[in-house]
């Protein structure tokens, strides 16, 4: 495949399982945790890097997996001892991460390890890092660890797909039915995680947080349906990664910071345009009266 | 009979406030009780004890004389309207099958079975017609229609209510309690949270009166007077009237 | 210690000193409106502002960046505004995308700008996380003028936020505006937003505003005590931070004031008057003495003695 091939599909996967994720997160009205959890992840690289002194794809997924779950943890920790919510997740993330940068710029002092890079990512480098594959040849190292964890994210979505629903939108009810809300909300976490780690190395922390809450965001303005929102707010997150890519071919600038933009770009075409729950709803269509027969 | 709810020497606290104080009583099956008292009596946390959604103090529980745990699926549980977003894109139909998830088991999708069985409940309450809308555009008392009707495909042998009735029009607040007195006919146990003292005596059959502790309990006709209600209510009128002096 | 430093680090030392102050007393407002993440959201929405101010001024000209700067976090703060109340989506969401995607166009031009000529050397990368050790000394003039300013202001309307905040409702029957108490609440959160991030970097500029005002709750009840302590948490976190950076050759200033802060919120937290943790864990062991007192009585009695 062609370079641009590499990254347009790096970009894509990432767009994907985000967009995927994403929706739960913002349902769950978690989108700071996805904010704070970007973040943590880059202690998680930083420590695991630390200890095994090597870069590879497995001990930044565990280490920033184990990073975000301890973000999740200690925010609902804090909570309980009665900080707000949102005053618990600033704390937090911002303490972990100001740990993780002071550890690259004072300790690790190594090239393949700054912040710059965490934050906005290198997808540029990403086609040369490549790894052998049977059958396949030759592919990119971030693309199998990307495929990987869409799989993963794909198969536990599915699997539990009536579980997320329910414990999203009534987790009283489901815990009154014998689910174990809590280990839920932690494997979602650990989720969110292992997504961001993925997605960070190619995207940067940041770009991870336009691509998990802004095409959901869009998609949830135009359905009724959490099947069809999933599946639209993973194609605006392809999407924008295409769009975001030709920006910053256009203007020779960040690819990834084109991408994020990108992913504004469309949410303001759904916010003003979607009929359904946009600003053109409010000017096509009379706000419905509460008792009205149904259309059918 | 056997109860079908023993609760003995319950206590809890919210917030660093102890909400209930030595609660202690038995519920008979086959029983319509209406819970009132004043606001901070306790009532919502009582249920939510009772649930396990909320942590005890101390005291002991039991349904259909096992755990919670173990009775489980025989239990239904109709939270209050406001405590769910009612903006998840999801529509009624969907709503009403969530009922049906703990009887449908880990890993394994709705069938169209569950399908019939959500829609059979939204017509019990009068609301096949909406079963596509999504839940957003419906309105207060059709929400909490939607809500019972999930209660029902749980097909319990106890239903717990959170005021069901709030803010709800006239023809909501008559589905609700035919539909409940129905329950009760089939022998099935109902417990609701009420405000409105008026319409006590037409609803119920048994009372629950509670401050803190239980004031009184019983059917509606022996324990729903003037010196009970006095009982309930009157202590928490000083108490305010105390606390602005 | 301090006094070995040069001349021009002292006076950065002092103003991250009165910046840390401002932040910390902002910070307490920003609490009770319970809106500490809104600050992240809007430090991260002012970096795009920076740079086209350094674009538009040709030069590293401080009062134009923080102009700029102020213009883009404000535009920030009304999306978030515009978006929660004109559509479904929440305002964790809303504040989430303005966030990262404000942040991207920032990256995007910056790194544009990068690319021209001369721009490397900007310094304005240093926006990110923070160099205290670049500002020069109209750079420190104009940040700490700037937090004395929103000082005063905090102080001066010391009751008519206690109300504002407090009984938003009660507030209005009083005469005072809410909408102008609004304005000026977003106006000092976008200020001492801006004059921080050059200090500290726009990622972690809200750390300086949550962590002061939460450490601060642990040792009081009152408004007016907390808004002193808060400022003074603030104040140490900024200098101490401040102070650790110059010790290594280009360490960044946030890290270090976060940290500061951070240790200072894990002081109050674990040894606080006010719910610290310790505290609440000898209350609770006399509460548990005092609770099994009675029952442990009269099982003892039966048991025959304590044994």
């Amino acid at each position: 495949m062609s370079y641009t091939g590499w990254i347009l599909l790096t970009a894509s996967l990432v767009g994907l399982s985000c967009g995927l994720i994403g929706c739960l997160l913002i349902l769950r009205r978690m989108a700071m945790m996805a904010d704070a959890i970007s973040h943590t992840v880059l202690l998680g690289i930083v420590i695991a890097f630390l200890i095994t002194r090597e870069l590879s794809g497995v001990h930044m997924l565990i280490g920033a997996t184990l990073a975000g779950l301890l973000t999740a943890v200690l925010v609902q920790w804090l909570h309980t001892t009665g900080v707000q919510q949102e005053a618990s997740i600033g704390i937090v993330f911002t303490t972990l991460f100001a740990i993780g940068v002071v550890l690259i710029a004072t300790k690790v002092g190594n090239a393949h390890l700054d912040v710059q890079h965490a934050l906005m990512g290198e997808i540029t480098f990403i086609p040369w890092e490549t790894v052998e594959l049977p059958i396949v040849g030759a592919v990119p190292q971030a693309v199998l660890m990307l495929s990987s964890v869409l799989v993963v994210v794909l198969v536990v979505l599915l699997a539990l797909y009536k579980e997320w629903k329910i414990t999203s939108f009534d987790p009283a009810l489901a815990a009154s039915l014998g689910l174990p809300v809590v280990l839920l909300h932690y494997l979602f976490m650990a989720m969110v995680s292992m997504t961001t780690v993925a997605a960070f190395d190619a995207v940067g922390a940041i770009m991870v947080v336009a691509m998990l809450i802004t095409p959901a965001a869009s998609a949830y303005l135009w359905t009724d349906r959490l099947a069809v929102m999933l599946a639209l707010s993973g194609g605006i997150g392809v999407l924008s990664a295409f769009i975001g890519y030709y920006i910053a071919a256009w203007l020779d600038t960040s690819i990834s910071g084109s991408m994020a933009f990108a992913t504004g770009i469309l949410f303001m075409i759904s916010f003003i345009g979607s009929p359904k729950y946009g600003m053109a709803s409010r000017w096509t269509k009379p706000p419905e009266p509460a008792e009205a027969p149904p259309r059918a | 009979m056997d109860p079908v709810l023993q609760v003995n020497q319950l206590n809890a606290s919210y917030r660093k406030n102890k909400v209930l104080t030595d609660v202690q009583f038995q519920i008979a099956p086959g029983t319509l009780t209406g819970i009132i008292g004043p606001n901070g009596a306790g009532k919502s946390t009582l249920l939510k004890v009772l649930l396990e959604l909320h942590p005890r103090l101390s005291g002991t529980v039991s349904f259909f004389g096992t755990t919670y745990a173990k009775a489980k699926s025989r239990i239904g549980y109709v939270p209050q309207r406001g405590t769910v977003d009612w903006d998840f894109p999801t529509n009624a139909l969907d709503v009403v099958m969530m009922g049906l998830y703990g009887k449908i088991g880990w890993l394994r999708w709705p069938t169209r079975k569950h399908r019939e069985l959500a829609l059979q409940a939204l017509n019990e309450m009068g609301m096949a017609d909406y079963a596509e809308r999504q839940i957003s555009q419906l309105s207060g008392g059709q929400q909490q229609r939607v809500f019972l009707a999930r209660a029902l495909v749980q097909d319990a042998d106890l239903y717990f209510l959170d005021e069901p009735l709030a803010g709800v029009d006239a023809a909501t607040e008559r589905a609700i309690m035919n539909t409940l007195k129905l329950l009760k006919e089939q022998g099935k146990t109902v417990l609701v949270v009420h405000h409105d003292l008026q319409t006590v005596a037409d609803y119920f059959d048994h009372v629950f009166m509670l401050n803190r502790t239980v004031v009184a309990h019983g059917p509606t006709a022996d324990v729903f007077h003037q010196n009970n209600i006095y009982r309930t209510y009157g202590g928490t009128i000083r108490w305010m009237g105390e606390k602005s002096g | 210690m301090i006094l070995g430093l040069s001349h021009n680090a002292q006076w950065v030392l002092a103003s991250t000193l009165i910046l840390g102050m401002a932040a910390g007393v902002v910070g307490c407002l920003a609490y009770w409106k319970r809106q500490s993440l809104m600050s992240d959201a809007l430090s991260h929405a002012a970096l795009p502002g920076v740079i086209i101010g350094f674009v538009l001024a040709g030069s590293k000209n401080m009062p134009v960046m923080i102009l700029g700067a102020a213009v883009s976090a404000l535009l920030g703060a009304m999306m978030i505004q515009w978006i929660r109340t004109s559509s479904r989506v929440k305002e964790d969401a809303a504040m989430g995308m303005v966030l990262s995607v404000f942040f991207g166009l920032g990256i995007m031009l910056l790194t544009w700008v990068n690319r021209m000529p001369g721009g490397n050397q900007s310094g304005l990368d240093s926006f990110i996380f923070g160099q205290a050790a670049s500002m020069v000394r109209e750079d420190v003039y104009t940040m700490a003028i700037t937090a004395l300013l929103i000082l005063a202001v905090s102080l001066i309307g010391y009751k008519e936020w206690k109300l504002y905040l407090f009984d938003p409702a009660f507030a209005k029957g009083v005469g005072l505006s809410r909408a102008t108490m609004n304005v000026i609440y977003i106006v000092l959160l976008v200020v001492v937003i801006v004059i921080g991030i050059q200090a500290v970097g726009v990622i972690l500029m809200a750390a300086l505003l949550i962590m002061p005002s939460v450490s601060a709750r642990y040792w009081t009840h009152s408004f007016g005590w907390m808004m002193v302590l808060s400022a003074v948490f603030g104040g140490v976190s900024g200098l101490a931070g401040t102070w650790i950076s110059t010790m290594g050759q280009g360490w960044p200033t946030g890290p270090f004031i976060v940290i500061a802060a951070a240790a200072l919120f894990v002081l109050s937290l674990s040894f606080g008057m006010r719910k610290g943790l310790l505290v609440i864990a000898l209350q609770h062991r006399a509460q548990r003495k005092k609770l099994s007192g009675t029952a442990m009585s009269s099982s003892a009695v039966q048991r025959g003695g304590w044994g």
